[in-house]
């Protein structure tokens, strides 16, 4: 651990926050969404459905050559940013956290459309009953209830954002403490010959993926049992 | 609630610091990856020589380079393998002239398999080569001549299937260290290397076989007003950076070839 090198820590650190705040953005975008596709009934959920799914069967190849196109100078999001003073977001951190929101949103919808699915509409019509306001009811029955499939949506987005790699290869350059995260500083230590510097850092992220799914696995079977209706 | 309250602090801390950014390198250097080495040891000597200043170092093929600058990369100097590159990005206003040469690259067919010293390009077709690594010639200058110099010596219709392409020369070089290739094309900066070196022989290509790999840097549009940018472009004209230049095979602009 301790034969690592500045660029290695820094390359560590950086993929810690992108997962962070991949996963948070992604936690309070997904809530919402999910709860919406688990209940709505028109076409339009159809649609969205669909367009959350994409980055499953999308190579991330084509996910960051559009990302670029649209985040760079000259796209849409990139250009108008420019024009009002700010820089464009390809090869910058906000631009690979773009792309990892993206990437990783079904990961973090999927286990919560599950979750919130499974609760038993009836728990909702007695809390209503009870005169709980909306909000009051998902925080304390929809919640709750779904903490199995929260714990899976941070886990799993958390985990694929570290693992990540086509889309922050094309939309990230590589720059050091900006968008130059693990699997990209492992991909340029091979391309560089340096294998022993990139079997520590693979060794790091083997040991770190393997562990978190093992921890998760443990800690669903044991704790995070659903809660039973009595 | 309360007994969370550690672990809910330890989180609050966590999302206070992703927030943070890290510093920076004052000068970004993408460079043509067959400089791998030659800038290992050009950018302490640099950092030495002017302890104001930072590096930090960018390595792809220059197509690929070219490309990231266009779509507004940040980088502040582009060394390409291709002098077209950098004249590309002066021309569309993403690089400030003037486009400065710093050597002419030449290729070497190398192996850590057999003694390619003892080899010509004509004797690839032989079945014994099952892999022949090159770098992509669709957007890596050494690939590209180095396809040229098999269509020379008249083997690129019959080694073609068995062409295996790396990302950049470094790559195409890391393919054949691996013996993933048994041989390839790499360029002779990355063969000089002494650990590569150390590992297989190589053959000089000639020079007539291809067009010749004129190689140049340009200071990019973002990187015009930084002042490590500056210094860097003028420490390469240097004799202590043409030396190391040179220990890597390169022909110096106003020299002739060694």
């Amino acid at each position: 651990m301790l034969a690592l090198s500045p660029g290695a820590w820094q390359a560590i650190w950086l993929t810690a926050r992108l997962a962070g705040l991949t996963t948070l953005i992604l936690l309070l975008v997904s809530a919402p969404l999910a709860w919406w596709l688990t209940h709505s009934r028109s076409r339009a959920s159809n649609l969205v459905a669909a367009l959350v799914s994409l980055p499953l069967v999308l190579p991330p190849t084509v996910i960051g050559f559009y990302l670029l196109l649209v985040l760079g100078p000259q796209g849409a999001v990139g250009g108008a940013l420019e024009r009002i003073g700010l820089p464009h977001l390809a090869f910058s951190f906000w631009g690979i956290l773009v792309g990892s929101v993206i990437y990783s949103l079904p990961f973090a919808v999927q286990p919560l459309r599950e979750a919130f699915g499974s609760i038993d509409p009836r728990l909702l019509d007695a809390a209503a009953t009870m005169r709980a306001s909306r909000i009051d009811r998902f925080v304390s029955v929809v919640l709750p209830l779904s903490r199995s499939g929260i714990l899976t949506a941070v886990v799993i987005t958390f985990a694929h954002t570290v693992g990540e790699f086509g889309v922050i290869a094309m939309l990230g350059g590589s720059i050091a403490g900006e968008t130059r995260v693990v699997s990209i500083a492992i991909y340029d230590l091979t391309q560089a010959m340096e294998y022993g510097a990139a079997h520590r850092l693979s060794a790091i992220l083997l040991a770190f993926s393997f562990l978190t799914l093992l921890s998760f696995y443990a800690i669903n079977q044991r704790v995070m049992s659903p809660i039973k209706p009595r | 609630m309360t007994r969370c309250k550690p672990l809910l602090s330890a989180l609050a801390l966590y999302l206070a610091m992703l927030t943070a950014s890290a510093c920076a390198a004052n000068a970004r250097v993408a460079a043509a990856a067959d400089l791998k080495f030659a800038f290992d040891e050009l950018k302490p000597l640099f950092e030495k020589a002017m302890p104001q200043h930072s590096l930090e170092l960018i390595l792809g093929s220059s197509g690929k380079l070219h490309q990231q600058i266009d779509h507004g990369a940040p980088f502040d100097l582009f060394f390409s393998a291709d002098v077209s590159l950098p004249k590309a990005l002066v021309n569309s206003g993403k690089a400030v002239a003037p486009v400065t040469l710093y050597g002419l690259g030449r290729v070497v067919l190398w192996s850590t398999k057999f003694d390619a010293s003892k080899l010509t390009l004509q004797q690839l077709p032989e079945t014994q080569f099952r892999k022949l690594a090159i770098a992509a010639p669709e957007h890596a200058p050494y690939g590209a001549r180095a396809k040229e110099a098999l269509q020379h010596a008249g083997v690129w219709d019959k080694v073609q299937a068995r062409l295996v392409f790396g990302e950049n020369i470094a790559h195409t070089a890391q393919l054949i260290d691996t013996q993933a290739a048994e041989l390839g094309i790499v360029a002779l900066s990355l063969a000089m290397n002494n650990k590569l070196k150390s590992k297989g022989g190589f053959y000089l290509i000639p020079a007539s076989y291809h067009q010749a790999l004129e190689q140049a840097f340009v200071i990019t549009k973002r990187g015009a007003s930084n002042t490590a940018a500056q210094d860097f472009a003028t420490f390469m004209r240097s004799e202590t950076a043409r030396q190391v230049m040179r220990r890597y095979g390169f022909v110096l602009p106003g020299e002739a070839a060694h």
